[in-house]
């Protein structure tokens, strides 16, 4: 294994990894108000907080290739089916993280807000929502990690990303390729790890947390 | 002799000065004339057989109270907990809706207002403070006047005001967050967002609870500091009978959900009700009683001079500290100062006996004839 392959098409691997990005971050769009909406459906009513998390959680053990190969007889190849996937796999984190995230926030702290004179939309926007960010945002930033990891798949099928360049280079037995299209992922997982993780550290309540005495 | 008790001055009147003015809440959401502190005056409030049930079937949580609250009384509801104290306060701001009957604030039934602009008009504060850990002490206490939608130069003001009058100064502790700060201080800011509006009503839910003693009587002064200055109408919940003795100008005892006595803090220690009062407060035990009342309650006019080499006590303390006093200096009688330290009275055995005896003898026969009816 070398180096030879970034070195030649540098401009083809970063193109790819846009192309990559721009999957995830697509997936990650629609996949966004589906976690809300689950997600405050079962901060809401109780009732439907046990079957929803247990449903996403079942799906999310589906191995992935298998969600793939049984979404290609009706959505045939390319971004679509790889798309559809992503959106399930990344349920999982956000809408268990958006639970986690509003559940933990303190009743009495809610009641206070309420005390005060805020109306259920204060209450949400000012106080809820910011207090239950930090997890919330550490959802987004596993599922997104998650989603740029599976979105490898598409190279199977003919969508773009990465995934081309890994299978291309599998497929030639051509190691050099491989390990261009390796590093690139890697890079990118992490990029975009450590900027949620900051993400999260500038939230109002990370602050005070961190504040300390 | 000085003694922990150190209330600024005992409330020798149990009964707040009548008001000559009144804030009266007006119809466009705002508190009447909010920048005058001298002016602001509190609400009267009017329970009428307030009932609330939770669920459909048990016990009412609160049974049929009915309740008369004088403009800028400090009202202690007093009792057990379970006894539906919290949750009668609470439907004042409506936090919970009663199942039946009428709460008026100065003639306007609270359920007629919307929820949000009522509670914005009325102070809350609760126990361990309940400030929102992500905003700063600055913002914590500029929430309502946020809400209200003041500018930004007159609600940053009135901050640096409601900070400084709780005692903390804003350049230190106003960029700082709730967990920063001890328990005391989070408890000073709590009551100075619920100051922020200047409200006519403020609902106190066991605010003190969670301190240590020290700091609990601290901020038990300055909160009577504060509501003479400003006179709302308080209602504090408490099961701390000491608490509640310090501070209210009537204690309302309750027990499941009904009113068993209201009356003043001297009455309800010397006169209980009945059992459950007197089993509450600790009346039957003369010892427990006198620290609860007053030097003032066994105070006598000085009958001749007073020379300078005899014992004195402040008219802060309680009867306790007093006849201790009495027996460690070994003399006839004690000066009880007033609070610029001159004397104002004179305090001897005969008079303490007095005073706690007219406490023993009417309610035990009281307490008997109410439970045999």
């Amino acid at each position: 294994m070398d180096l030879q392959y970034l070195q030649r098409n540098w401009s083809v691997v970063l193109d790819r990894t846009v192309e990559h990005m721009q999957l995830s971050l697509l997936a990650l769009a629609i996949s966004l108000p589906i976690a809300i909406l689950l997600g405050i459906l079962a901060v809401r009513f109780e009732r439907l907080r046990f079957p929803i998390l247990t449903a996403i959680g079942v799906l999310y053990t589906i191995p992935s290739l298998v969600v793939l190969v049984f979404l290609i007889p009706s959505q045939g190849i390319g971004n679509r089916p790889i798309l559809i996937m992503l959106v399930i796999y990344a349920q999982l984190f956000l809408v268990r993280n958006i639970v986690t995230g509003l559940r933990n926030v303190d009743p009495a702290t809610l009641e206070a807000a309420r005390g005060v004179g805020m109306t259920a939309p204060q209450v949400f926007g000012r106080v809820w929502l910011p207090l239950a960010l930090p997890v919330i945002i550490a959802g987004i930033r596993i599922a997104l990690v998650t989603i740029i990891g599976l979105a490898v798949f598409g190279g199977l099928i003919s969508a773009g990303g990465l995934g081309r360049i890994l299978f291309e280079g599998i497929g030639r037995n051509y190691p050099s390729m491989v390990l261009a299209g390796i590093i690139a992922i890697t890079a990118l997982s992490l990029v975009v790890d450590l900027s949620l993780r900051a993400l999260e550290r500038l939230t109002p309540v990370s602050r005070a947390l961190r504040s300390g005495r | 002799m000085e003694t922990g008790y150190d209330h600024q001055s005992y409330p020798v009147c149990m009964f707040p000065p009548p008001r000559t003015r009144r804030c009266a809440i007006n119809g466009n959401g705002h508190v009447a004339d909010p920048r005058s502190d001298a002016s602001h005056r509190g609400s009267a409030i009017r329970l009428n057989d307030v009932v609330k049930t939770y669920g459909s079937a048990g016990r009412p949580a609160v049974d049929g109270v009915s309740l008369d609250i004088a403009p800028g009384e400090f009202i202690v509801l007093l009792g057990p907990s379970g006894c539906g104290k919290t949750t009668l306060l609470k439907m004042i701001n409506r936090l919970f809706e009663p199942t039946a009957g009428t709460i008026r604030i100065d003639d306007m039934e609270v359920r007629d207002l919307p929820a949000p602009a009522l509670r914005r008009k009325i102070g809350y504060v609760i126990q361990q403070s309940g400030l929102f850990p992500h905003m700063k002490i600055r913002d914590n206490v500029a929430v309502v006047p946020r809400l209200l939608k003041w500018d930004k130069k007159r609600t940053r003001d009135r901050v640096n005001e409601l900070l400084e009058l709780v005692g903390l100064p804003p350049d230190a502790y106003g960029g700082r967050y709730p967990n920063q700060l001890s328990g005391g201080e989070q408890q000073r800011v709590g009551l100075a967002r619920a100051l922020a509006a200047e409200p006519s009503t403020m609902l106190m839910d066991e605010p003190f609870g969670a301190l240590d003693a020290i700091t609990r009587t601290r901020l038990q002064d300055e909160l009577h500091r504060i509501h003479r200055q400003f006179q709302q109408t308080i209602l504090f919940v408490t099961h701390d009978v000491e608490e509640a003795v310090r501070l209210a100008d009537r204690i309302v005892v309750m027990r499941d959900g009904k009113i068993v006595q209201v009356a003043a803090p001297l009455e309800i220690v010397s006169r209980p009700a009945d059992d459950f009062v007197a089993d509450l407060v600790g009346a039957r035990d003369v010892l427990r009683r006198m620290s609860l009342m007053p030097v003032s309650a066994a105070t006598e006019p000085i009958p001749d001079g007073v020379e300078d080499s005899e014992p004195t006590i402040s008219g802060r303390a309680v009867l306790r500290d007093a006849l201790g006093h009495l027996v460690d200096s070994e003399a006839a009688r004690l000066v009880v100062l007033d609070p610029d330290g001159a004397p104002h009275g004179v305090l001897t055995l005969a008079s303490v006996q007095r005073a706690t005896s007219m406490a023993t003898s009417e309610p035990t026969s009281q307490v008997t004839e109410v439970h045999r009816s």
